[in-house]
């Protein structure tokens, strides 16, 4: 027997986190994500770590950009509210282009809305949350190993792209407790950031290269330059000449564009003879792939398409499915924040229909089964 | 018959939702003796936090908002600056009043904003299954602490009677105990008088109750009231800060 253990999905967060090497998590209690803290402030220690409770998730998400900053690799875990009060300085680490890994267990929202239940209500905040517009990668398991490897995934992403990464889960998937194997530690591949900056006397932090990733060595390192949320030129200093502001901008926002087909990822059970396609995401996926099933018992054939990567939005993928299906089925826990975004990747190719649950109980097998067959 | 004990008007008749042996019941039931015997019920507003007494709306028997986690304080301001003729109190916990919210209270009460802030200090937090608290003591375990908090490495409990008595505008800052009958009789006292400079519109007044939590203490209440007395009453003593009502000139 290999390495099989029961844990929950905030466990499998924190134990992913310790073998990505995080050495910094700062975090604020919130249901239901307290428990990644929890396990983070027992082991990190023993792992070379540190886990400092702060006085609130401002604070929190500002000690992992500091610990980010100084080299390390470093993690917030949060929820809902905590993640609104977040948004300030996510759009400072897109901006500074630090890497950094933000875990976000949904539930109900808004306002304080309701700790112990789920809801997948953050999407489009985890894009848009920040005033400006500024690059974040958002990814969204579906069981308790995936929330491991795609724990790993999103510090390997954020340290490869020097982009923040923020990491999904739900209540549901927070607190179910799964039978995992996790791989050993030799399968985990672990990226760090480049190194190689240019010698200090020709070091500019944001003078890119064709990769257009910054090389940022640690601050401390003795290389003397300055990081800033203000718009800034290629030496990082602030600069508001029209050009330099159009560039900064610019850069930010599409440095992941080349990158498209090495950070977007769909799982997609597809097929020729399908005239609906089911769209799901994240915990939900779950009984979509049961209802998939089921029709095809029925006679009903449907292909599936989940966005496992949400930001940057999966249109091709998308796209391509609105070229063989008649009608797409967004099902979500929400009033429809992904299906905006699938209406825009399919561009009326297919017709979008949404099937929508805010109630806060998980959306069963039949409910989108029923939907199917109203659709057939 | 003559009755000779009920509960306030001031407070609903449910019943408490929270642990048994946790203080909190006491200090609801002082704050609306407090509101009944001023004559207030009708002329009160109460914000409530995020935390364990989130759900205080369902037990005050007045007006309620539930302010987001630690913005209270400012969510009084503006209630009280919109309606002066009405009077504002706030209740919360360790970690709404004195970790997320602490530029919130610091500043309403450095603006001496005519409030009265009712903060419940038990060293933990409570809602959230006991997590290192602001006020945690030095040494003491809990699951964001497991090997005890260390001072030197994440600092001392925050006192927040002694904080805002750095500021001039606090017109009354008390910190009280719930842990002994006697303790509680002298509480009574000391909200009445918050409550009644309220009533008044004298100014920002504060009372802290040092408090309990069984439950995530890991002792049965009789227990937790003998380690708080020993321990909490330590970092967190009992008397008046500040009552301008006893300064010359006043």
């Amino acid at each position: 027997m290999r390495n099989k253990k029961l844990m929950q999905g905030n466990q499998a967060v924190a134990e992913a986190a310790l073998i990505a090497g995080v050495k910094v998590c700062a975090g604020y209690p919130i249901t239901p994500s307290t428990e990644t803290i929890e396990i983070l402030a027992r082991k990190l220690p023993s792992y070379g770590g540190r886990f400092i409770q702060m006085e609130d998730e401002l604070a929190s998400i500002g000690t992992i950009i500091g610990a980010s900053a100084a080299g390390k690799k470093a993690i917030t875990a949060t929820s809902g509210p905590g993640f609104s009060l977040m948004q300030e300085l996510l759009g400072y680490a897109a901006m500074v282009e630090l890497p950094i890994v933000i875990y976000n267990a949904q539930r109900v929202g808004p306002s304080t809305g309701g700790a112990t239940k789920p809801q997948q209500g953050d999407i489009m905040q985890s894009k848009w949350g920040s005033h400006g517009e500024s690059p974040r990668i958002v990814i969204y398991p579906s069981s308790v190993r995936e929330c491991f490897d795609m724990t790993i995934e999103a510090f390997n992403l954020a340290e490869k792209y020097m982009v923040p990464v923020v990491l999904f889960s739900d209540e549901i998937l927070a607190h179910m407790r799964e039978s995992v194997e996790l791989p050993e530690a030799g399968e985990i591949k672990i990226i760090n950031r480049r190194k190689d900056a240019k010698p200090q006397n020709k070091y500019l932090p944001y003078d890119i290269d064709e990769s257009e990733i910054p090389v940022l060595p640690p601050l401390g390192e003795g290389y003397r330059y300055n990081i800033s949320g203000m718009i800034h030129a290629e030496n990082g200093i602030p600069n508001l000449a029209p050009d330099v502001i159009e560039a900064c901008i610019t850069r930010i926002n599409s440095k992941l564009d080349k990158y498209y087909d090495d950070i977007v990822r769909v799982e997609q059970i597809k097929n020729d003879k399908a005239k609906i396609a089911v769209l799901a995401y994240g915990v939900v996926t779950r009984p979509a792939r049961g209802a998939i099933e089921k029709a095809k018992k029925n006679g009903i054939e449907v292909e599936l398409i989940r966005p496992i990567t949400l930001w940057p939005f999966p249109e091709r993928e998308i796209g391509e499915v609105a070229e063989r299906v008649d009608k797409i089925i967004v099902v979500e826990m929400n009033l429809g924040q992904v299906a905006i975004m699938v209406r825009a990747s399919v561009e009326g190719k297919a017709e979008v229909i949404q099937f929508n649950k805010i109630c806060s109980r998980s959306i069963t097998v039949d409910e989108i089964y029923n939907k199917i067959k109203e659709h057939v | 018959m003559e009755i000779i004990a009920q509960r306030p008007k001031s407070l609903t008749d449910l019943q408490f939702t929270y642990c048994p042996g946790c203080t909190h019941g006491i200090s609801h039931r002082l704050i609306a003796e407090a509101i009944e015997e001023l004559g207030l019920r009708n002329n009160i507003m109460g914000v409530a936090p995020v935390g364990c007494s989130v759900f205080a709306y369902k037990f005050f028997n007045c007006d309620m908002a539930e302010a987001a986690h630690g913005r209270a304080p400012a969510v009084a301001t503006g209630m009280k600056r919109a309606r002066p003729d009405m009077h504002v109190f706030t209740y919360q916990g360790d970690g709404d009043l004195a970790a997320i919210g602490t530029a919130e209270f610091i500043h309403a009460a450095n603006r001496g904003e005519k409030i009265s802030i009712f903060f419940i200090n038990n060293a933990i937090y409570g809602m959230t299954g006991g997590q290192m608290a602001p006020t945690t003591l030095p040494g003491m375990k809990t699951s964001t602490s497991p090997y005890g908090r260390d001072e030197k490495d994440i600092g001392y409990p925050i006192q927040a009677c002694e904080i805002i008595s750095s500021l001039k505008a606090p017109y009354f800052i008390e910190r009280v105990s719930l842990l002994s009958p006697q303790d509680i009789l002298k509480a009574k006292k000391v909200v009445n008088k918050a409550m009644l400079f309220n009533k008044e519109n004298r100014g920002f007044t504060f009372v802290e109750f040092v408090s309990t939590c069984p439950t995530n203490w890991g002792l049965t209440p009789a227990k937790a009231q003998q380690w708080a007395k020993e321990n909490m009453l330590k970092f967190f003593p009992i008397g008046n800060f500040r009552d301008k009502s006893m300064e010359g000139g006043e």
